[in-house]
C-alpha cells in the first residue's frame, strides 16, 4: 500500500507551498494519476482521507483526474492499441508511452491573506 | 486581500504546480545514481514477487563468480573478478542478508517494517556504514512485491524483474506497472518446468511483449545453471556500457 507514502508526499508538498505563500488554509488540490502509474485512485483517495486529518490538507478536497495509458509509435505516431504487442507494424520499432504514468500535483486551491 | 472590493477578506486562489508528487523522492534518487557513477558501481534494482527467486539469482551468480567463471577485473586493486554487494529489502528479517552474507556476497538489510517497497531515501540510508564504493555491482533487492516497488526510482542503472515460471503466464498482463519498468525479465525456475505442462515460455514471452517496448527476458535456473552465462553477459555488458557512458561524460 504504498498510496500512503505518496499521501505523505503530497501533504508535505502542499504543506511547503502553504508556508511560502502563507495561505490561511487549503481549500482544493488537483493531481493527475496515470492509468500505467502504479497507484490506485481508490487506495489513494481512501489514504488521502486518512491521512489529511491534522493536517494542512484536513478541510482540502482531492479532485483526480484518470489519464489512460495511451502508446503510440514515436516515428508515425500510429496509436497502438490497447493490449496490443507495443511495436509499431508499419515502422518496426518500439512503442513510447504518450501518457498514462503521471503521479502528478497540478493545483492547489488556497486562501491567502 | 480581496482586492475587488478591498473588503479584506481573504481570498482563494489556484496556485499552478504541475510536479510530480515525488519529486522529493527522485532527487533523492538522483543523488544516489551520481554516488554509483562517480565510483563506477553498477546499481541494479532486483524486482519481483516474493519467492520469484531473487536471492537464489543472486547466491548463484556469486557462486558462478566464485567458482572460475569470472568477469575480468576491471578494477585496479581486485583480484579475482568484481566486487558484489547487496542491499536487501525485506519486512521484518534478516534471512536475506544472512543467504547473501554465506555465498560471499557484501550485504546488508533493510528492514523496512511496513514500507511494501524500497524509496531513494532509504537505499541512501542503507548505503551508510556499507562499503559500497569498493564494489562492481551492488544488487538492491528489493521487498518480494510486484506492484508498489515499480513506482519508486531509487538511483539504480537498470531494472530487473524476477518473474519464476510457476507464478502463471499471465503475471506481465495483471502486472504492466512492473514489467513496463523493466529492462531485462529473467524467467527464474525453469527446472522446474518439467512438472508444469500448462507453462509455455512463448505465452510469457509474448505477454511480455504486450507490457513492454523492448522486451527483453530469457529463462534462467540457479539450481541447474541454465541461463547463467547469459545472465553474467548482460551483468559484463553493463558494465562496459556504464564505463563507456562516464567515459564520455568525462569527455564532454
Amino acid at each position: 500500500m504504498h498510496e500512503y507514502s505518496i499521501v505523505q508526499a503530497l501533504v508535505e508538498r502542499v504543506d511547503a507551498e502553504v508556508r511560502a505563500r502563507q495561505a490561511i488554509a487549503v481549500h482544493r488540490l488537483s493531481v493527475r494519476i496515470g492509468e500505467l502509474s502504479g497507484v490506485e485512485v481508490e487506495l489513494l483517495t481512501t489514504a488521502y482521507a486518512t491521512f489529511r486529518e491534522r493536517t494542512v490538507c484536513e478541510g482540502a478536497e482531492l479532485d483526480v483526474r484518470v489519464v489512460p495509458a495511451r502508446w503510440e509509435c514515436p516515428d508515425c505516431g500510429g496509436a497502438i492499441g490497447r493490449g496490443d504487442l507495443l511495436r509499431c507494424r508499419l515502422c518496426d520499432v518500439p512503442a513510447r508511452l504518450a501518457e498514462g504514468d503521471e503521479i502528478m500535483l497540478d493545483r492547489i486551491e488556497m486562501e491567502v491573506p | 486581500m480581496c482586492d475587488t472590493c478591498g473588503c479584506g477578506d481573504p481570498e482563494i486562489v489556484p496556485v499552478e504546480i504541475h510536479d510530480k508528487i515525488l519529486a522529493g523522492n527522485d532527487r533523492t534518487a538522483a543523488h544516489n545514481r551520481e554516488h554509483f557513477r562517480e565510483s563506477a558501481v553498477v546499481a541494479v534494482n532486483l524486482m519481483g514477487s516474493p519467492g520469484s527467486g531473487k536471492t537464489a539469482v543472486l547466491e548463484a551468480t556469486a557462486r558462478r563468480l566464485a567458482g572460475g567463471q569470472r568477469l575480468p577485473p576491471q578494477r585496479g586493486c581486485r583480484v579475482g573478478g568484481p566486487g558484489l554487494g547487496a542491499l536487501a529489502g525485506d519486512l521484518a528479517t534478516e534471512h536475506d542478508a544472512d543467504r547473501l552474507r554465506a555465498a560471499g556476497i557484501t550485504a546488508k538489510s533493510i528492514t523496512t517494517g511496513s514500507a511494501c517497497h524500497l524509496d531513494a531515501e532509504m537505499v541512501h540510508r542503507g548505503l551508510h556504514d556499507f562499503p559500497w564504493r569498493e564494489l562492481d555491482y551492488l544488487f538492491i533487492e528489493n521487498v518480494g512485491n510486484l506492484v508498489c516497488p515499480a513506482v519508486y526510482y531509487l538511483g539504480q542503472a537498470v531494472n530487473v524483474v524476477a518473474l519464476s515460471v510457476t507464478e502463471g503466464e499471465d503475471k506481465p498482463l495483471k502486472y504492466p506497472v512492473m514489467f513496463r519498468k523493466a529492462d531485462l525479465v529473467l524467467l527464474t525456475k525453469t527446472d522446474l518446468l518439467p512438472h508444469l505442462p500448462d507453462v509455455r515460455i512463448e505465452t510469457i514471452a509474448d505477454a511480455l511483449a504486450r507490457v513492454m517496448p523492448r522486451p527483453a527476458y530469457f529463462p534462467l535456473s540457479a539450481r541447474t545453471g541454465e541461463g547463467m552465462e547469459r545472465w553474467l553477459e548482460w551483468l559484463e555488458h553493463l558494465r562496459v556500457l556504464q564505463g563507456s557512458i562516464e567515459a564520455s561524460a568525462l569527455q564532454t
